[in-house]
Parts: C-alpha cells; sequence; structure tokens
C-alpha cells in the first residue's frame, strides 16, 4: 500500500529504494548521506525483498561493486557526498563506457577538498560537465523535496534501463536531511534471475549458455570502434534531450523578471517569488529537474519575454553559465550564490534579484544594443 | 598405418581447450598467461559451469582475457576486480565468480579490494598471476619486482630502502579468516601446470561448497619485461621468484600450513 510518511530526504530515498525493487545497493558512510545505508541496514531489506545491501571499504570499491552488479543487469545503486563522488568517478566513466545501468545519487556538501558537511549546490559542473574522463553525460536529475527523492529513484532506474546509462540523482545535504511528508509507492517485486536473464539475454554476463559470450567492457584499442562507440554514446545522449528533458515552469507566463534554480535553490526561490509578488514584482521560476538534458528551449523561449536572468545557486557561479548558453545573450544573466554551506534566506534572493537584474543599467542597453544591431 | 588411420577421436591425447576462443593470445611468446587461461577454462569445462560462470578480467597484459575466454566476463578498472566480482557474487550466490589479476592490479592499485574481499570471505576465486614486473605498461616496477632486479622505473635496481621489499600477497591473504584456500603455483613445466590446474580446480570446488576466497597465486615469467629470452626467463624464474616466492599451499581447507 502507499503510504504517507514524514521522513528525512535520504530515509525517503532509501525507502523508495526497497519498494521500487532495486536489487542491490553499496555504499560507504560519508556526511550527509549517512542515513540512506544506515536505513538500508536497519531495515533489513535482505529480508523484505531480497536486495543486497552492502557496506564497501571504500567509495571506490562501492561504485565498482555496482559495475560488477550491472553488468549482469541487476537494478543497482550507490550514494555518497560530494568528496566521495570525486573518488566514485572513474567508475562511473566505465559505467558509461561499458554502457552499464546504474542509479548513483549525490547528496552534495560544500567543496573543494574536505569542504563542509553543510549543504551546498558546488557539484554542478562535476555532474553535467563529465566529471570523470572521457566522451560522457550522465542524465542528472535534480530533486528538490523529499516526495522528488522518494520519486525519482524509479524514475532514475526507467532511464538508466531505457539508455543502458548511468544516472546521477543530484540532491544537496538541505534536500538529504530534511524532513517533510512524503507518499511512498507501493512495493514492486524484483526481477526474479530467470526473468532478468530473458530479458537482458542479449548483453548481460549472466553466465554463457547456447548464445555468444557476454562481454562487458569499455576498452575498444582500434580507433575506429572505440570512435563508434563514442558515438553511440553521443546518439543515447541525443535522444535524451529530445525524449526525456524536465523542467517546471512556476509563475512564468506573466513574469517579467526570471530566477533559474534548481533543488532546494528552487525551493527558497519560490517563497522570494511570493516576496517579490507581494511587492509588484513580476518575477517567474523555471526550475530544471533535468539537469542534463538541459531545458535549453524553454530558457531561450522565456528570455524573449523577461527583461532579466538570475541563476540562483548554492555555488559560486556554476549553473549560471548553461544559463547564458542557453539564452545566447538574449537578456543580462546574473548569478547570486552563497558558499561554504550558507543556505541563502529568500530576502537575499528577493535582494540579489533587485540588485542585479532589477535595477541593472545593462537591461535597457541590451534592449537598445539589441536593436542598433539589428 | 597412413597418418590418417590415426587421427580419430579416441586417439587424441591433445586438443585446443573448448573455451579458449580462436583469437591469436595477444601474450608474448614463453608468456605463462596462456597457459593459466588454457588450465582456467579447462576446469570450468570439466566441471560443466560455464552457463553459471562470471569472469572478472582485469587492466594490464590479461586486459583482453575476455578476447580469449570463451565465457560470460566483465572488464574490471585496474585493481577493482574483486570489488567487482563481489557485487556479482552476492547478487548471484549460486554462480561461479573468478577473478583473473596481474600484480600491479591486485597487489598495488587493488590491495584496499584485495585485502576486504578476502576479509569477507566472499564467496569467489581469484587468480593472481605474478609475473613481478608491469607487463603491458612496458616493464615498470610491480609490488612484486624482486629487490635489485631491474626495470624501467628501478633502472639501477629495486632499492629495498627506498622501494621497499617485494610484497607476498598470498601469505598475507592466507592469514584472513575469509580465505579458505591459498595456494602459490607456476604453469612452466607440464609437471607444474598439471599441479596448477587440480589448484584451481580446488578453488571452483570450494566455491560450489561455498567456501569462501579460494587465492591462487600463479608465479609467472615475463621475458620481455625481463629482457631474456623464455628460455632464460623461466631458469631466472627457477633461481629467483621461486626462493622469494615459494611453491606450494599455504592455506587449505580454512587451516595455514
Amino acid at each position: 500500500m502507499s503510504e504517507l510518511k514524514l521522513m528525512k530526504g535520504n530515509e525517503a530515498l532509501a525507502e523508495a529504494a526497497i519498494r521500487a525493487g532495486v536489487d542491490a545497493y553499496f555504499g560507504y558512510p560519508i556526511t550527509p548521506q549517512s542515513e540512506v545505508i544506515e536505513y538500508l541496514m536497519t531495515e533489513r531489506p535482505e529480508e523484505r525483498t531480497g536486495m543486497v545491501v552492502l557496506q564497501a571499504e571504500s567509495e571506490i570499491a562501492a561504485i565498482n561493486m555496482v559495475y560488477g552488479a550491472a553488468s549482469t543487469g541487476k537494478m543497482v545503486m550507490t550514494s555518497s557526498s560530494s568528496p566521495g563522488i570525486s573518488l566514485k568517478l572513474e567508475g562511473i566513466s566505465y559505467l558509461a563506457g561499458a554502457e552499464l545501468p546504474a542509479v548513483i545519487v549525490n547528496v552534495v556538501r560544500g567543496g573543494p577538498g574536505l569542504g563542509t558537511i553543510q549543504p551546498s549546490q558546488a557539484d554542478y559542473f562535476q555532474s553535467v560537465k563529465g566529471g570523470g574522463h572521457g566522451d560522457y553525460k550522465l542524465y542528472v536529475l535534480a530533486p528538490a523535496s523529499v516526495q522528488e527523492m522518494a520519486d525519482f529513484i524509479e524514475d532514475a532506474f526507467d532511464i538508466a534501463f531505457k539508455y543502458r546509462a548511468p544516472v546521477l540523482i543530484l540532491s544537496d545535504g538541505l534536500i538529504g536531511q530534511m524532513m517533510e511528508k512524503v507518499v511512498l509507492k507501493d512495493q514492486k517485486e524484483r526481477m526474479t534471475d530467470e526473468e532478468l536473464i530473458e530479458k537482458y539475454d542479449s548483453w548481460a554476463a549472466t553466465g554463457k549458455t547456447n548464445r555468444k559470450r557476454n562481454i562487458i567492457t569499455s576498452l575498444d584499442l582500434e580507433s575506429e570502434k572505440m570512435e563508434k562507440r563514442v558515438h553511440r554514446l553521443m546518439a543515447k545522449y541525443e535522444r535524451m534531450e529530445k525524449e526525456d528533458m524536465r523542467y517546471e515552469k512556476i509563475a512564468c507566463d506573466d513574469a517579467e523578471y526570471l530566477i533559474v534554480a534548481y533543488g532546494s535553490s528552487a525551493r527558497i526561490s519560490q517563497k522570494a517569488i511570493e516576496l517579490a509578488r507581494a511587492k509588484g514584482i513580476k518575477v517567474g521560476l523555471l526550475r530544471p529537474i533535468t539537469l542534463f538534458p538541459y531545458p535549453k528551449q524553454p530558457l531561450f523561449e522565456l528570455a524573449d519575454q523577461v527583461k532579466g536572468i538570475l541563476s540562483v545557486e548554492l555555488n559560486a557561479g556554476q549553473m549560471v553559465e548553461d544559463v547564458k548558453l542557453a539564452v545566447e545573450h538574449k537578456v543580462p544573466v546574473e548569478h547570486f550564490g552563497r558558499t561554504g554551506g550558507i543556505i541563502h534566506t529568500p530576502e537575499e534572493v528577493l535582494e540579489a534579484l533587485e540588485q542585479k537584474i532589477i535595477n541593472n543599467e545593462r537591461i535597457g542597453h541590451y534592449k537598445t544594443r539589441e536593436s542598433s544591431i539589428l | 598405418m597412413n597418418v590418417l588411420d590415426i587421427i580419430k577421436p579416441e586417439n587424441q591425447v591433445f586438443c585446443k581447450t573448448k573455451l579458449m576462443t580462436d583469437t591469436t593470445l595477444s601474450y608474448c611468446p614463453g608468456c605463462g598467461h596462456g597457459t593459466a587461461h588454457n588450465l582456467t577454462m579447462e576446469v570450468i569445462d570439466e566441471m560443466g559451469i560455464v552457463a553459471d560462470t562470471i569472469g572478472v578480467a582485469p587492466v594490464g597484459c590479461s586486459v583482453l582475457a575476455y578476447d580469449f575466454m570463451n565465457i560470460d566476463i566483465t572488464q574490471a578498472a585496474h585493481g577493482r576486480a574483486p570489488a567487482v566480482a563481489t557485487a556479482i557474487a552476492r547478487c548471484w550466490p549460486d554462480k561461479y565468480v573468478f577473478t583473473y589479476q596481474g600484480d600491479g592490479d591486485l597487489a598495488a592499485i587493488g590491495t584496499a579490494e584485495t585485502i576486504h574481499t578476502c576479509n569477507r570471505g566472499e564467496n569467489i576465486v581469484i587468480i593472481f598471476v605474478n609475473n613481478g614486473i608491469y607487463g603491458m605498461t612496458g616493464g615498470q616496477m610491480a609490488p612484486t619486482t624482486l629487490e635489485g632486479m631491474q626495470s624501467s622505473t628501478s633502472p639501477y635496481g629495486r632499492d629495498s630502502k627506498t622501494m621497499g621489499m617485494p610484497i607476498k600477497m598470498t601469505e598475507l591473504v592466507a592469514n584472513l579468516p575469509g580465505v579458505y584456500y591459498a595456494t602459490r603455483q607456476s604453469v612452466h613445466t607440464h609437471k607444474h601446470a598439471r599441479k596448477a590446474k587440480k589448484a584451481i580446480r580446488k578453488a571452483f570446488e570450494n566455491t560450489r561448497l561455498k567456501q569462501g576466497v579460494s587465492f591462487i597465486e600463479i608465479v609467472s615469467n615475463c621475458n620481455s619485461g625481463w629482457k631474456m629470452t623464455p628460455l632464460e626467463a623461466n631458469e631466472w624464474m627457477e633461481e629467483h621468484m621461486f626462493a622469494y616466492f615459494p611453491l606450494g599451499d599455504i592455506k587449505v581447507n580454512g587451516k595455514l600450513k
């Protein structure tokens, strides 16, 4: 039965994983996401569903365990936080290269280095611009609520198996630690081994029967073959852009100004919009739900409607680059964000909007410059 | 009697290993990898477990093991084969899972995975080919390079004062309770190969009985990396490698020898 509960984001994600019929979880404790493995260990998922849960000796071992289970077609996931994700990046690159389905969760904390255990969105570049080595991308989902922490598990696995590619759920310490009400879905049956072998017989390494052997590798020593592999990956990413890009528009219909924000920043910005509208300033919010594929077209179109855009992020200015690329200099784009684990308030966001966008002299300049070019 | 009269199945004393593909081995002539591959595939074939066997290939000379072994196989990141194998064994407890790794892979970059996989007693077979050098990258010093031995990164010989002594992995992991069987073998003569095959068979039988880790070190040669002819390499191996890495069982049925 689906049920309504009050839960931490990390716990909701863990419970949703059990209910989604995930086969295996491999992880290593790190603040602020340790509740995921703690919850799983406490819940005895091996008894509830037969799910394998193992605490690895390191994040590196954990991601390679994910690679192993994924090689055999199992629904497998891991979670960590920023420094741990840095360690996992080699393995993530291998998952992408070997075309394996897997889900990775990053409950982001501030960096660089050991940084802080407080919330942050400073892993945007790492998540959407590769991170690991080589030509690959991750499909990146950015939850903005505890409900989405739970819901995105199934969404992520759907995408991972649709494309046979690793999917990243990019959360942050705020969403991971805060408690909200969440509706949990019914328990799904895990696929049996027989069903799995039948379904993924064309690629999964489950033991060679009367078919040709299945080999999982990311290696192609022949350049032509390797280029073909890269092209195959690029084709997947193009298809993701066409079929699976997700975003949400809030109060955009009459907006004169726009905030772009994802995850916890989107939640805070939503409040800032209310404050602005109470003052008579018409602001809308575009919330990218997928950070790759990025909602470029909706942003490009909104740029014709609004006078300026503020990218609100818990970092020193990362997604703002993608906003600028998307709007192609039609309007001024500015960044606002706190770092070091400080979470901006809605008032600060509104203040930044007024200072950086509404009172930005360049707004008029842009409109006249554009017409003068024409 | 005509030659063709002799070529009959009942007279056949030697044939290509069934589970080896027709792909030409990429190993140097004289290298022990080919024999180690053969023995492993023979055991899997003879036990009739190919449909339930999943191999894990490493990074190193045997990175292309999947080209030669006609089984389902996944190729792991450098040193991570035991972690990859752990997950497969946990998700498929009735399958036979083995890793095939070299010394750089298992004893340097993957030491943590090796130790912890052995400590957890994962139900897998680890085949560890130790030739005392990094073969694939071109003859650099390995954690198992002997003292005084020259390599491209120890051109004046391994100096134990600054580079440490060669690491004895099999003795090290044998002390972990999760390891049920630890043995050191070689494959350079027919006699040794037959003993090594017995050890491999014992290892896979252990998996069948869910006994935990079976760890088989195969001390091998690297005539290219050692800059020797295959014959010289084997003689050098017998004289020097076996002196430091003595052949024989170290732990059998969970008991240290």
